[in-house]
């Protein structure tokens, strides 16, 4: 346990060092990964089955393995 | 020495005929996979003589287990790549070729979701305007009803059963962090109280018993199945149940990847003293999937208590140990990478999921219908959310929302659609696909470990291939160099 403690520390450790200069580039990735989630959702209801509800109840599946 | 480890996977598909009037899944999955294979010259069966699912692994069968039935009768196909291809339980079934590693054993899982969606596609060519006939890759219908997608691992038979089921359970009960498809709300009868909104899998609402046979009722934890399809003095083939159909790339791969690792530590003996056994298991498994905070201690047999997450950090770190000490060949060349890709989500599981939406199912799923859920204010019950649950599977392009995701890739789609027909050339699978590509019609049958020539007048010639690694391009391809015919092959084989 005390070894994976340690392990673990490093790694934090590790990513504090690393977030001074990652922490821009992360952050414009963070707002790209936002807005294409936006575009989806706004696309989202023309691709999405006509009847929710009547596609929902018909989705009936045999048992398999 | 850890065994080589030869891998493979087993998807059962979701089918939604339709405008077919009453729904006969197990017709429209013959019609699905005959309108594939007719489009293709080159037809050939698959061969029982080999076939034992009922035989337990422990070495006996348990009073009312039943072993699962085998339809001899159905569309059975082996295609090119070295894959099989069949209707079974009711749906349509696509199998991988053997492969010697986890990103190949994506690759074809990948191949084979293609395979899918060209079937549908024949399908609606071959059908009557109007018809059609839709495919997911997930493992429920949100009503109770459960299909598998299973991964099986070659282990060494002379490691002992009662060890495997020892040290996989803790690792398949926590591995559901990051194999887990994503569900929402819940089919288990009980929740133990807890209100599911969400869950991380697909499969942990079917789990009934720890150890067992069975497949399709009373669903173990950990399968006992002794079929190794190869020498069964020297293998077994571990076949695990428990697993969701992932279209993550990343998170597929870390799946295979993974546990291949880990059934070669356990082949090693390399957990010492180490036993992370839970006291409940199958509790366990869906208290693992209902908890999205991952923070849920689960106690062990011994009376401590862990999250899935610790437990997890301690098999990667036992990983580590065992990679530095012993090297990864035993898993194939993606053995650094499963390493570096095991340590990186368990990080960014640890500090945010939520910056994981790109690489595992659940999270990409959760983050989708939260966002619409928020934009409608919408409850998790609203019907919206249910079909957008099913249609994150959904095999045609045009409708998948997987597909709309910025999933990170590992593998290019020119490799997947060379999987297609091509097989995987470091197992047996490449003498199986190279022999339907060049002598279709005198391979009366094929399954996993033989080929089965008819060569006109004399008796049919059965070719064993009992070893997995065996049969690959680097062993067979001198010997269809110049070779004329079947006739001359077995000549050369001698047999």
């Amino acid at each position: 346990m005390a070894e994976r403690e340690l392990k673990k520390k490093q790694t934090t450790t590790r990513e504090a060092e690393e977030v001074v200069e990652a922490a821009p580039a992360e952050s414009k990735q963070g707002d790209k990964i936002k807005a294409e989630l936006d575009d989806l959702l706004d696309e989202i209801d023309e691709v999405l089955e006509e009847n929710a509800e009547e596609f929902v109840r018909s989705y009936v599946q045999k048992g398999g393995q | 020495m850890a065994l080589r480890k030869v891998l493979g996977m087993e998807t059962e598909y979701g089918i939604d005929p339709r405008g077919m009037g009453e729904k006969n899944p197990i017709a429209a999955s013959s019609v699905l996979i005959n309108a594939y294979v007719n489009q293709l010259q080159r037809k050939v069966g698959w061969d029982f003589e080999d076939e034992h699912p009922g035989n337990d692994a422990r070495g006996f069968a348990r009073e009312g287990s039943m072993p699962p039935e085998v339809e001899t009768h159905l569309v059975n196909a082996v295609l090119t790549n070295g894959a099989r291809y069949y209707v079974d339980h009711a749906h349509p079934e696509f199998s991988t070729p053997e492969c010697a590693d986890a990103l190949t054993t994506v690759l074809y899982d990948k191949a084979g979701e293609r395979i899918l969606a060209r079937s549908m596609e024949a399908a609606a060519r071959a059908l009557p305007s109007g018809q059609g006939i839709v495919v997911y890759k997930n493992n429920s219908d949100r009503k109770g009803n459960s299909y598998g997608t299973h991964e099986n691992y070659l282990m060494d038979r002379q490691t002992p059963f009662a060890r495997i089921v020892q040290h996989v359970m803790p690792f398949f009960v926590t591995r559901q962090i990051f194999t887990g498809a994503g569900k929402v709300g819940t089919e288990a009868s009980s929740t133990g109280g807890v209100d599911v909104e969400f869950q991380l899998t697909q499969r942990a609402d079917f789990f009934e018993e720890e150890v067992g046979l069975e497949t399709t009722l009373k669903r173990p934890i950990v399968n006992t199945r002794d079929e190794p399809h190869a020498d069964a003095q020297k293998y077994r083939r571990l076949h695990v149940i428990c697993g969701d159909a992932n279209l993550a790339e990343v998170a597929s791969f870390l799946k295979i990847g993974t546990t291949a690792l880990v059934l070669c530590m356990i082949e090693d003996d390399w957990f010492g003293e180490k036993d992370f056994t839970l006291e409940m298991p199958v509790a366990a498994m869906r208290k693992v999937s209902y908890d999205l905070s991952l923070k849920l201690p689960l106690t062990l047999a011994n009376g401590s208590t862990m999250t899935a997450l610790d437990i997890q950090w301690e098999y990667f770190d036992l990983a580590r140990k065992y990679a530095e000490d012993r090297g990864l060949e035993a898993i194939g060349p993606s053995g650094d990478q499963v390493l570096e890709r095991w340590e990186s989500v368990l990080t960014g599981l640890e500090t945010d999921p939520m910056t994981l939406s790109g690489q595992l199912d659940w999270v990409a799923k959760y983050r989708l219908f939260s966002g619409y859920r928020e934009r409608h204010g919408l409850n998790w019950t609203d019907h919206r959310l249910a079909a957008m649950d099913l249609q994150y599977h959904d095999m045609r392009p045009e409708r998948s929302l997987f597909a709309r995701l910025p999933m990170e890739r590992l593998l290019d789609d020119a490799a997947i659609d060379e999987a297609v027909t091509e097989p995987p050339r470091d197992t047996r699978a490449y003498f199986r696909g190279k022999c339907l590509q060049k002598w279709a019609s005198s391979v009366a049958a094929a399954n996993w470990d033989s080929l089965v020539f008819d060569l006109g007048g004399d008796p049919l010639r059965r070719v064993a291939m009992m070893e997995p690694l065996r049969g690959t391009a680097e062993l067979v391809d001198t010997l269809f160099e110049g070779c004329s015919g079947p006739a001359e092959l077995l000549e050369r084989l001698g047999s």
